[in-house]
């Protein structure tokens, strides 16, 4: 059993951000903005997790690995909460996992509804294939330069 | 009626059948869209329409209180017990009738979410915030293809306002009034959902004369769905092939 502080909640997000996410395993749940709060109270843990869209299949696996990656480190006391309010927004994917995406070949979200260049060859000139991709929060477009198509975070 | 029913746990449940049954319908075409891209459009806003009917009949099972599980609702309720409107169990047809249902009905959930975000109780309004988002970018979908093969050739304009004249008087149901949408707007639940008839109109309106179609004349809605008073026949062979696994194996889970 690890000894750990009763407030250091922080270690607990540094468990949590070594959890790729099942379907973009570049990067991870705490990257997505899935996983909401840690909170320790007498012992055990308590972690809240929002679901990106509302039928996403990967809850399931997500809550799944949180439950095994802290058990690794000990922690049998583990309350898991899953709330929808406040509503998931693509606001929430962090800095890192924004450059993340990009390397990996996804174009991260824009407010202005597309991505703003090819994750590839960086060339401006995209257009969409459809509005829906591979997952629940992703879209297919094209690079005009490179022809290549991609995948992009929808923003929402 | 008010005397034997929660009012409440009627309307969530017209609000989540309404998803399932979209929803199930939506998922038919997995496998054989008539593009790919279409065909992961379909099945992705088919698992939208199933997360949401989560989030509305979890919810409906608590409401009731009486043990059964949202999972009981979905699958092992018959088609009596279903708050759907009708135009949403009709079958597919094809692909243009897909869509078609699928704009007259986001024309419908986009304002009709919008102002359940207001809802004076929480759960709903956290449901409707959720939902909202998707049912946005839905709208946007079924909207674009259906100008596009309204405008498109003279086959696809053909079976576009087929499909619209097919639909059309199933399109009303969702606006007519009773007295558990009366209970619901006295406590500020939701709006009466006639009130959003003419957001609804004016959408569709401007949707069918960029797209070339001509709307139906007429006014007339078959009803009964949401009521659960009548069904369309298509509804129990729907349920045959959704419910068969836990009507088999009840219980079954993996």
């Amino acid at each position: 059993m690890v000894v750990y502080c009763d407030t250091n909640t922080k270690q607990i997000w540094d468990w949590l951000d070594t959890i790729p996410d099942p379907e973009i395993p570049v990067i991870s749940i705490v990257d997505l903005g899935v996983v909401r709060d840690v909170d320790i109270e007498r012992g055990a843990v308590k972690v809240t997790i929002t679901p990106t869209y509302s039928g996403c299949p990967a809850m399931g696996v997500i809550a799944m690995d949180i439950d095994t990656e802290l058990a690794k480190h000990g922690i049998k006391n583990l309350e898991l909460k899953t709330q929808i309010s406040p509503a998931w927004t693509t606001d929430w994917l962090s800095e890192k996992g924004r450059s993340r995406l990009e390397r990996y070949g996804i174009a991260p979200p824009q407010a202005a509804g597309g991505p703003s260049r090819c994750p590839r060859c960086r060339s401006e000139k995209v257009e969409k294939i459809s509005q829906f991709g591979s997952t629940a929060c992703k879209a297919q477009w094209r690079c005009k330069e490179c022809l290549e198509p991609f995948d992009y975070f929808k923003c929402i | 009626m008010l005397d034997t029913v929660n009012p409440l746990f009627e309307f969530l449940l017209r609000q989540g059948d309404n998803t399932l049954i979209l929803g199930h319908r939506t998922s038919e075409w997995c496998g054989v869209g008539p593009a790919l891209e279409e065909d992961i459009a379909l099945a992705n806003t088919a698992l939208d329409l199933i997360g949401q009917t989560q989030l509305w009949l979890d919810y409906a099972a608590e409401v009731e209180g009486k043990g059964r599980s949202t999972n009981d609702l979905a699958f092992l309720r018959d088609a009596y017990a279903f708050r759907n409107i009708l135009m949403l169990e009709v079958p597919n047809e094809d692909f243009g009738r897909t869509l078609m249902r699928q704009f007259l009905f986001d024309a419908f959930q986009v304002p009709w979410l919008t102002l359940l975000q207001d809802s004076t109780d929480q759960r709903v309004s956290d449901i409707a915030v959720k939902s909202l988002k998707e049912a946005l970018y839905h709208l946007e979908r079924s909207r674009g293809t259906v100008i596009s093969l309204g405008d498109g050739t003279e086959e696809s304009n053909r079976r576009m306002q087929q499909a619209l004249s097919f639909l059309w008087p199933y399109s009303g149901e969702v606006f007519c009034d009773d007295e558990i949408d009366y209970a619901m707007a006295k406590v500020k639940v939701a709006p009466l959902p006639s009130e959003i008839r003419s957001i609804w109109l004016e959408t569709v309106e401007g949707a069918f004369n960029l797209a070339y179609l001509i709307k139906p004349e007429g006014d007339f809605a078959h009803s009964g769905g949401r009521a659960g008073v009548r069904h369309t026949e298509h509804l129990g062979h729907m349920l045959a092939t959704m419910q068969v696994l836990q009507r088999s194996y009840p219980g079954a889970k993996w």
